[in-house]
């Protein structure tokens, strides 16, 4: 048991209550001209952020504080597997730069809040757009509870944990209550004000980091070297990558690169922008963010090369885990009152992107599931409220998910989630190129890219962790009777199922004459840019 | 449903410098580029330099192409 670190926790809770004061405090930053209580004041920010705002807001919600937790705990583990965040992290901006400002001036002319009111509009199916709305919701409860963990795994480090349930638990209810709290009153404005507390902290902790430790431990050569003898000592892991891992490294990297701005909460941040120029700079700026997460990630390095002082996982029920790594070379490296610093920049890097993911996720109950099928003549006002107490079901949710189940199940859904989500890419990605895909075409292509990806995740064993399970992502070619013994990221091959049976599936439907929706969107709203009229609603 | 566009000046988001955009979409993911330890460069293996200088590779050419695709 360890004992809880005094400065540490001052610390961490001074800055943690500060920021949510913030939280509050951010209703009244950049106040909307009209009223709050619409959904593109609560949910959107008023469709009104600068460059900055942007950066900030969209940088916190992607590299999540699970990212920074999880991420070095990868490599500490595994090696250079877990070093694919960086290629994803690199590729995506380029990949999206075209198809999102499109996305946004769509958005724009026809006042879309999510990317299944698109799909709704483009195709003129609610079937296909409730499938889209359904996966961004399952694709983002379980990334909300994993923020959770990276709080989780700063708490242990401090030594606020204990052995009954309410010891335990209550720390965490108490941060995500709060979190709900300000996230209710102050909508998708609190997060980008938090956002800009939060990255400055991060910012900080890693360049100090960076330099600091391989300082303490003799160098980067110390280190890599010692992260080496200890994958060849354990026969697991390399500081490179074995030959067959290579092809899924492309494809997981790839993949994921595909999948990020797909979902929901990415698409929030982008909408929130004031305009196309504002997008287009920002994914020249965002890599900013990949640099630090490089960097981040090369911390499970280090407390590799640090483990004879004492850094190794914490141990609880008798299980180490893994993801407290980060936290505790923080806690032996830094002195106490800057561990106390870092663990609340990990602590409020969770909120940020836990806040935007549970607006995202209501603002998709609000318009593709309530307003569509419940209360079809909602007024704004309506829809505000709605989604302003969707967002405290949904982290109610994460919060029972974390702590009523494994967190281990977290962890399997949101590797799950990653897969489903990238079955959006058809109806939401090509979808905003090209109306060419039939309404039915893109519903059988969502199932068969669906079931593919659920079967080959639930073919994956995990023999580290025990799972017969869902025990990871490397889907092993051989098992489809192929001759090749490498693995490939079952997310890639579900889309290529996806995309193959659309295109057959809208053949068939174009030759039996099956009725296809009205697209109620013109080329001309894909160039919309600020200043350009709304139409009516 | 369709208001007319208020502006009846063509407007696209084609340009030739679209397809430096490639670039950063492809080098990252040749791993036989990067998949090797030497040469080190400050104790990091190539593996990891290189991947990192990648940042650069994508920031820079992101940026041209924001440049030179301004709308006047």
């Amino acid at each position: 048991m360890t004992e809880i670190n005094v400065t540490e926790l001052t610390v961490f809770v001074v800055l943690f209550v500060g920021v949510a004061g913030l939280g509050f405090v951010a209703s009244r930053w950049r106040p909307p001209a009209s009223t709050m209580h619409h959904l593109d004041e609560w949910g959107l920010g008023g469709r009104s952020f600068g460059g900055w705002v942007t950066w900030f807001l969209i940088g916190g919600d992607l590299y999540t504080a699970y990212t920074f937790v999880a991420v070095p705990a990868a490599l500490y583990a595994l090696g250079a597997v877990g070093f694919f965040a960086m290629p994803y992290t690199v590729v995506t901006y380029p990949i999206v730069f075209l198809v999102l400002i499109r996305l946004w001036s769509v958005s724009h002319r026809h006042g879309f809040v999510t990317p299944a009111d698109f799909v709704r509009a483009r195709f003129g199916s609610p079937t296909l757009a409730l499938l889209i709305a359904l996966t961004g919701i399952m694709a983002t409860m379980p990334y909300i509870a994993l923020q959770l963990i990276g709080i989780e795994s700063v708490l242990k480090a401090i030594g606020v944990t204990g052995d009954s349930f309410v010891a335990q638990h209550l720390p965490l209810i108490i941060a995500f209550g709060i979190l709900a709290a300000y996230t209710y009153q102050s909508g998708l404005r609190a997060p980008a004000l938090i956002a800009f507390v939060k990255d400055t902290l991060i910012y900080i902790v890693i360049i100090a980091a960076v330099i600091y430790v391989p300082y303490k431990l003799g160098g980067w050569g110390v280190i890599f070297d010692a992260a080496d003898h200890k994958f060849t000592a354990a026969k697991r892991g390399g500081l490179l990558l074995a030959g067959p891992s290579q092809l899924q490294y492309i494809t997981l990297a790839l993949g994921s690169a595909l999948a990020l701005f797909l979902y929901p909460h990415s698409v929030t941040g982008i909408l929130a922008s004031k305009n196309r120029d504002i997008i287009k700079r920002n994914m020249a700026a965002l890599p900013a963010y990949s640099l630090l997460l490089g960097l981040i990630a090369l911390l499970g390095y280090m407390a590799i090369a640090a483990a004879d002082q004492g850094v190794a996982p914490i141990v609880t029920d008798g299980k180490p885990d893994v993801n407290t790594i980060v936290p505790v070379l923080f806690d032996k490296m830094f002195p106490a009152w800057f561990a106390g610093v870092a663990f609340a920049a990990i602590g409020i890097g969770a909120l940020v992107p836990a806040a935007i993911m549970s607006i995202a996720a209501a603002n998709l109950f609000t318009r593709n599931i309530y307003v569509e099928y419940l209360q079809k003549d909602a007024s704004p006002a309506d829809q505000a409220r709605v989604s302003k107490l969707v967002s405290l079901i949904v982290k109610l949710g994460a919060v029972l998910v974390i702590i009523l189940i494994d967190p281990q199940f977290s962890i399997d859904l949101q590797l799950i989630g990653g897969v489903m989500i990238l079955q959006t890419l058809p109806a939401v990605a090509i979808g905003l190129f090209t109306r060419w895909f039939h309404r039915a075409g893109l519903i059988a292509g969502w199932i068969a890219g669906m079931s593919a990806g659920l079967a080959m995740l639930y073919a994956i064993p995990n023999p580290a962790t025990k799972h017969a399970h869902f025990g990871g992502s490397a889907f092993p070619l051989a098992k489809l009777g192929l001759p090749w013994e490498v693995p490939i990221y079952a997310g890639f091959l579900a889309l290529v199922a996806n995309l193959i049976v659309c295109v057959i599936a809208t053949v068939i439907a174009r030759a039996a004459k099956v009725v296809d929706g009205v697209d109620a969107t013109v080329s001309w709203d894909y160039f919309a840019d600020e200043g350009d009229p709304k139409l009516a609603r | 449903m369709h208001d007319s566009p208020p502006s009846r000046v063509e407007r696209t988001d084609r340009s030739p410098w679209n397809w430096l955009l490639v670039v950063p979409i492809i080098v990252p993911l040749l791993t036989f580029l990067f998949n090797a330890s030497e040469p080190r460069l400050f104790g990091f293996p190539r593996f990891y330099w290189m991947q990192l200088a990648f940042i650069g590779l994508g920031v820079a050419c992101t940026l041209v192409v924001y440049r030179m695709t301004r709308r006047p």
